[in-house]
């Protein structure tokens, strides 16, 4: 589905990521995670196609990623502007653009495919709504809705779970998991390791290069996170397994 | 009820004062719909610099012609399209924040039209003019020009409704969507200024910007979705063009600034009063809860 060779972006002189090759099959789900800075955010506007490689070269489903339209990138949340007036099936609908091409209107066709997408969310009652008046899962689950309004066969996700409670997050993962069924290729920038390594195929552990990638105990070693975190990071033994703590007290935020 | 009726309709005899009207109309619908999207995207400033860009080329247009009005409407759209282009082009690898960079141009350019205007005889009457309009001097032909300018703003901003949403909504979307973003991008520059040169002669450069922002900022109070605001927004923009029009008439009050009087009062009321978002209604059901 995605095959990323030698990839290298520089911004204004100084390089944001270099020599990042991997592959990603159909259907799989990938978690990648690094530090704040590490370009997880750069990646995926490379991936979908928003700004152009220094070297390298991406390709989904064999072509560079700027003829696609089947590629969807889902903000985060916090770049959002929640007061914009539409609703949501509104914004729902803005996924049927690609297919629209100039001067034309939505039919019952797209319609028909907006609604079919709220009912995959399981927000077919909040249609209606204005944005501004759903809760944080709510927005992450409208917007997937918009990427299967797209017909996307490859899903960007940047940081879809931060700031969500706990079923939130969970309502979203069964998403995704249904997702697997159509064959839905599905990426998410996240730095909440443990999570990734819950849910997620493979991990992709990126710091402005790719430090490792593979199964979450083959990518999560204490060298692969020493090198990607420095001091910021610490493993904690226990008696049921290592686990992650994380210090993100001082990050740049979103 | 006749005395009523006689008050609307007495100005009416003089076709100075339908010419008014006429534009007045068309400058505040065009003026709503094209601000929609300067209030939603967070482009007032944008608007108000480039109003004021203008200047030089309404000035330079006026020294060439002699005071002709045809030859300044040219100049006026040759300056704010180029002008347009230009302050959209500056934040691209600038050494200054775009808004610095914005102000910069902006009131340069301003001061250049002032210099030009100054060296002319009749410097404060014409300065006046440009600054604030003259919506009672408008011409059969400005009506012309104002109608045929403003029907492609509007038939642009319909014909690319869908794609100028997506824009603002969430740009890169817009580019995932394979959308030309940079040409809608500034294509929006161009129609801005557009509507700029075709609102000039009714409320002028200094309170361009109260047309463009004040009608949709209202709108955007009192609806929840985009077409509507941008409906309701032009029949704000229309209704204080008219009403602005007869305050002026019977107080004999300066055309372009009763308009735009009009339009932050009916702001204000609504900020005040809106359904379920205006102030005394958040206060009603805060003190009931």
């Amino acid at each position: 589905m995605l095959r990323a060779e030698e990839v290298a972006v520089r911004y204004n002189g100084t390089p944001a990521l270099s020599g990042i090759s991997f592959e990603v099959a159909t259907g799989e789900r990938i978690a990648v995670v690094g530090p704040n800075g590490a370009g997880k955010s750069t990646l995926f506007k490379v991936i979908a196609g928003i700004l152009p490689t220094t070297a390298g070269e991406v390709q989904v489903a064999g072509h560079a990623p700027g003829g696609h339209i089947c590629i969807a990138y889902l903000p985060q949340r916090s770049e959002v502007d929640w007061r914009f007036p539409v609703t949501v099936s509104d914004v729902v609908m803005m996924g049927r653009y690609g297919q629209l091409g100039f001067l034309k209107r939505p039919g019952r066709e797209d319609r028909k495919r907006v609604h079919e997408a709220l009912r995959v969310v399981g927000m077919e009652a909040l249609a209606r709504r204005q944005i501004a008046e759903l809760s944080g899962g709510q927005q992450q689950r409208m917007f997937i809705a918009r990427a299967l309004a797209q017909e996307a066969e490859l899903i960007l996700m940047d940081e879809p779970l931060s700031g969500l409670d706990l079923p939130a997050q969970e309502q979203i993962m069964a998403i995704l998991e249904t997702l697997r069924e159509q064959r839905v290729t599905v990426i998410v920038a996240t730095h909440d390791l443990n999570l990734a390594a819950e849910h997620f195929d493979r991990l992709l552990l990126l710091k402005g290069r790719l430090i490792g990638i593979g199964k979450p105990q083959e990518v999560l070693t204490p060298e692969h996170l020493a090198a990607a975190y420095g001091g910021q990071l610490r493993l904690v033994e226990t008696a049921e397994g290592t686990f992650v703590l994380q210090d993100t007290c001082c990050g740049g935020g979103h | 009820m006749a005395t009523l009726i006689e008050w609307v309709v007495a100005p009416l005899r003089y076709p100075f004062m339908v010419r008014g009207l006429l534009a007045a109309v068309m400058v505040g619908i065009v003026c709503a719909t094209v601000g929609t999207y300067m209030v939603l995207r967070g482009m007032a400033f944008f608007g108000d610099a480039l109003a004021h860009a203008i200047l030089p080329g309404v000035a330079m247009g006026y020294l060439v012609s002699g005071g002709a009005r045809d030859p300044i409407f040219w100049w006026a759209l040759g300056t704010g399209v180029l002008t347009a282009l230009g302050i959209g082009a500056v934040g691209k690898g600038a050494q200054v924040k775009e808004d610095t960079a914005i102000g910069i141009i902006f009131s340069g350019m301003f001061a250049l039209g002032i210099a030009i205007i100054s060296t002319m005889r009749s410097y404060a009457v014409d300065l006046a003019h440009f600054l604030f309009g003259n919506v009672l001097g408008v011409s059969q032909g400005d009506l012309w020009l104002t109608a045929a300018f403003g029907a492609v703003v509007l038939v642009t901003v319909l014909a690319l409704y869908k794609e100028f949403l997506v824009l603002s909504f969430d740009s890169v979307l817009a580019a995932t969507l394979r959308l030309p973003a940079e040409f809608l991008r500034y294509l929006l520059l161009i129609l801005v200024a557009l509507t700029i040169v075709v609102s000039l002669q009714t409320v002028g450069v200094a309170l361009m910007v109260a047309m463009l922002t004040t009608p949709a900022a209202t709108a955007y109070l009192l609806t929840r979705r985009m077409a509507p605001m941008m409906g309701l927004a032009a029949a704000i923009g229309a209704f204080s063009g008219v009403a602005g029009l007869y305050i002026s008439y019977y107080a004999s009050v300066a055309s372009g600034a009763a308009i735009v009087l009009v339009a932050t009062a009916l702001f204000l009321l609504t900020l005040l009063l809106a359904p379920g978002r205006g102030v005394l209604w958040r206060w009603f059901r805060d003190r009931r809860t």
